[in-house]
């Protein structure tokens, strides 16, 4: 039993948030949002090239170190404290894992554009009344000689503005809402027929809606197996969702802390706002969330490789229920001062509203663990 | 005991209902529906018809301008409002001003001030709370000192800052709780101030909050020369007035009659939103199960507010029991909320309008579920935090 971080893993959080410490203030992402590009390109270089951290996770094979979803775990918590608008999880974790598991002839030479801070990936899955169900795909391949035409609308996918690539689930078979059926398809973001309408989340990060027409596929761009891609999209989604709890971890600690230190210095009636009891037990129950989170995410990473798609879905749900209290009552004990744009406070918790209902909201997965139970 | 209507409320509800129905105005409604954004002139519409059928102000006095309805008919109007999702009016000056000028205002105050704001043509805003003086509102500090002018008349100059000013960039006036006395008691030095926003020394700066719209402002006064005249009640009296307006003002944002309409089209919502499954999210127990308890405790909630209302009219109150409104009818508000984002799904995720699930059709609507769920975070922040509701509960009602 160890839920000590080895002495790797420890330089590997302290370089990367002495980096991120020194290079990433919210004025720097504030600015980063309301630029044109919406992200800093710069950031994701330095954490290729100077941290050499995108390879982390991957197989030396592969050019990464070997490690593995604690290394992400720890990345993603840092990436989490600064509200990094970079694709960590479409690009190294959704589209890296996918590709992994894919036995694509070019998945090598994909990954090392990755690591080396070249390759982005967003991943296009979600759809008009699919709501969560990775199954409920209506973008379709049809057959098309040896390949297909993609027709269909994703929407709301995360980081289709910068990606130079898009992982795309259509169907090729089945019903509307079957597993079987469903392929997994890549394609460069340039490809004729692609076309986006962009938008900034809520929590800052840039999306579009994507809608394909009759965009031509070619053998070569499914990944995986034709009618069954779900068997490699699910092990990675919940590889992304174990990573996320990590970012979630980061967000809510600087939440909690910014929220303590603020009742320390406001002053109302004479004294701190700290002084009140009834706000000392409600930052008590911050806490508590927070470390209840933090312990079910260690696990969650701890067993995601086994697989563990039940102990996926309880991390999801602790972690989400944690988000929506730490972000709630970070704000309300900012007073008038967490409604404000201004102050970082708000941004957190956009952020933190954002990840309790990413890959899942809590009812989808309260469902998906007792389905497994 | 009874929660029966009287035959003559019923009537009243009729007359009420079929009035709003011919006179809402189709231009308005139009707005509301495309959820774009509405102007202050798209809300004027709606003040115009009102006022020129009298029912423009319903709580003041017969003479100045108001009905002679009873409280219960008072309340009938404002389900009605609600369920014809007729937009929220702008309220500062029929709800706030309004009364204190006709309570402790002179003939003169309410000659010159009262009929503008029945007719829409003065907006004014509420300076109350300052960036030192939130919840402690009676530690403010913005400052009136009275001088005699070069013309020999009196004035107050006031300096100071005021915070959270909702819509200051469309007031025409204001009123102002000052400081005129700082040896006194906090509360007891204290003035209410009436001041022109054009006044030279007023500058408004918008604070963007993080729905991303401006609805509140900074408002800095630097040297404002303000006319004695513009002095409602006596000096250092102001916190009698502004105290007379607090349990109004909680009753009024518990939003029972508009929780109850929102509550309905999220019934709807839920009966047109996929679920994974396939089947529509309503017939989802888990979902359902979370409306269910949402409509009981809105329940118990109009049952609490009628008897606040009851209780008024046989010249009881409202008193603490206010503070239960505003806690409860703030929480379930924002809980309708939670769930319309839930709702909404990846649809919920920006703050883009979105018609489809936005709840919020009664005002601006332009920044989508997810939006009008974050603006909706102030609930329980303003018109006295949530806690210090909870104080007001403890120490006057419970005397802990």
């Amino acid at each position: 039993m160890d839920f000590d971080l080895t002495e790797e893993q420890s330089m590997l959080r302290d370089s990367v948030a002495g980096y991120l410490g020194g290079n990433y203030k919210f004025a720097d992402r504030a600015a980063a949002i309301h630029s044109t590009q919406g992200w800093r390109p710069i950031v994701w270089q330095a954490l290729a090239n100077e941290l050499g951290v995108l390879g982390v996770s991957f197989p030396e094979h592969l050019g990464g170190f070997g490690g593995g979803a604690i290394e992400n775990m720890v990345l993603m918590e840092e990436l989490g404290k600064v509200l990094s608008l970079e694709p960590f999880v479409p690009t190294v974790i959704i589209g890296g894992g996918i590709l992994q598991r894919s036995n694509h002839p070019a998945a090598s030479d994909l990954i090392g554009g990755v690591i080396a801070g070249k390759t982005i990936f967003a991943f296009a899955s979600n759809e008009k009344n699919g709501r969560y169900n990775l199954a409920s795909v209506n973008t379709v391949a049809t057959a098309d000689g040896a390949g297909w035409r993609l027709n269909g609308t994703k929407i709301a996918v995360v980081a289709a503005p910068l990606a130079t690539h898009l992982i795309v689930t259509a169907r090729t078979g089945g019903d509307q809402r079957e597993r079987k059926g469903v392929s997994v398809f890549m394609v460069e973001s340039s490809r004729p027929g692609i076309t986006m309408v962009p938008f900034t989340r809520a929590d800052g990060l840039r999306a579009a809606d994507v809608k394909f027409d009759s965009v031509s596929l070619g053998k070569d761009d499914l990944i995986g197996q034709l009618d069954d891609g779900l068997c490699i999209v699910d092990p990675v989604i919940d590889e992304a969702i174990a990573a996320t709890c990590g970012e979630a971890c980061g967000v809510m600690r600087v939440m909690l802390d910014s929220t303590i230190e603020y009742t320390k210095q406001r002053k109302q009636f004479g004294v701190p706002l700290s002084s009140f009891q009834v706000l000392q037990h409600r930052m008590a129950d911050m806490f508590i969330h927070l470390e209840q989170a933090v312990s079910i995410t260690y696990m969650a990473n701890i067993k995601v490789s086994d697989p563990a798609p039940r102990a996926i879905s309880a991390a999801k749900v602790r972690v989400g229920r944690a988000c929506r209290f730490v972000g709630e009552n970070a704000v309300q004990l900012h007073g008038g001062m967490g409604m404000s744009e201004e102050l970082a406070v708000s941004h957190y918790f956009k952020r933190a509203l954002v990840i309790e209902n990413e890959f899942g909201s809590i009812d989808h997965h309260l469902a998906r663990f007792e389905r497994l139970s | 005991m009874n929660l029966d209507y009287t035959d003559d409320e019923n009537a009243f509800r009729e007359e009420v209902r079929e009035f709003i129905a011919q006179a809402y105005p189709k231009e308005l409604r139009q707005a509301q529906d495309s959820q774009q954004g509405l102007t202050k002139e798209h809300t004027l519409l709606w003040h115009r018809v009102l006022a020129e059928k009298g029912w423009i102000a319903p709580a003041w006095p017969r003479d100045l301008g108001g009905t002679d309805w009873t409280v219960t008919q008072r309340h009938i109007w404002s389900q009605e409002l609600a369920r014809a999702d007729a937009f929220e009016l702008y309220f500062f000056g029929l709800s706030m001003l309004g009364p204190v000028l006709f309570t402790f205002g002179t003939e003169e105050q309410k000659r010159r001030f009262l009929p503008d704001i029945l007719a829409g043509t003065t907006w004014w805003c509420q300076g109350y709370s300052e960036p030192g003086a939130g919840s402690d509102l009676a530690s403010l500090k913005t400052r009136a000192t009275r001088v005699t002018g070069d013309d020999g008349k009196e004035y107050y100059i006031v300096n100071g800052q005021k915070t959270w000013t909702t819509l200051a960039q469309y007031a025409d006036w204001g009123f102002f709780l000052v400081r005129t006395d700082t040896e006194a008691k906090p509360q007891a030095g204290i003035s209410f101030l009436l001041i022109d926003m054009k006044s030279p020394g007023v500058t408004v700066n918008p604070i963007i909050t993080l729905d991303g719209e401006h609805e509140v402002n900074d408002v800095f006064l630097d040297n404002v020369r303000v006319p004695v005249e513009n002095l409602v009640y006596e000096e250092n009296k102001g916190w009698t007035c502004a105290k007379a307006l607090l349990a109004h003002e909680r009753v009024g944002i518990a939003g029972v009659a508009q929780s109850k309409r929102k509550l309905e089209k999220l019934y709807q919502i839920a009966g047109r939103a996929f679920a994974d499954n396939g089947a529509r999210l309503v017939e989802d127990p888990f979902f359902r199960r979370k409306l269910t308890e949402l409509e009981i405790d809105l329940m118990a909630l109009e049952i609490t507010e009628l008897r606040t209302l009851t209780g008024e009219a046989n010249g009881r109150g409202p008193g603490p029991e206010s503070s239960i409104l505003k806690i409860c009818g703030s929480e379930i508000k924002q809980r309708l909320q939670s769930l319309a984002v839930e709702a909404a799904g990846a649809d919920g995720t920006d703050l883009r309008p979105n018609p489809e699930y936005n709840l919020c059709l009664t005002t601006d609507g332009s920044s989508g579920v997810m939006g009008d769920y974050l603006n909706g975070r102030k609930y329980t922040i303003f018109g006295g935090s949530n806690e210090i509701q909870r104080n007001i509960i403890a120490k006057t009602v419970l005397g802990l």
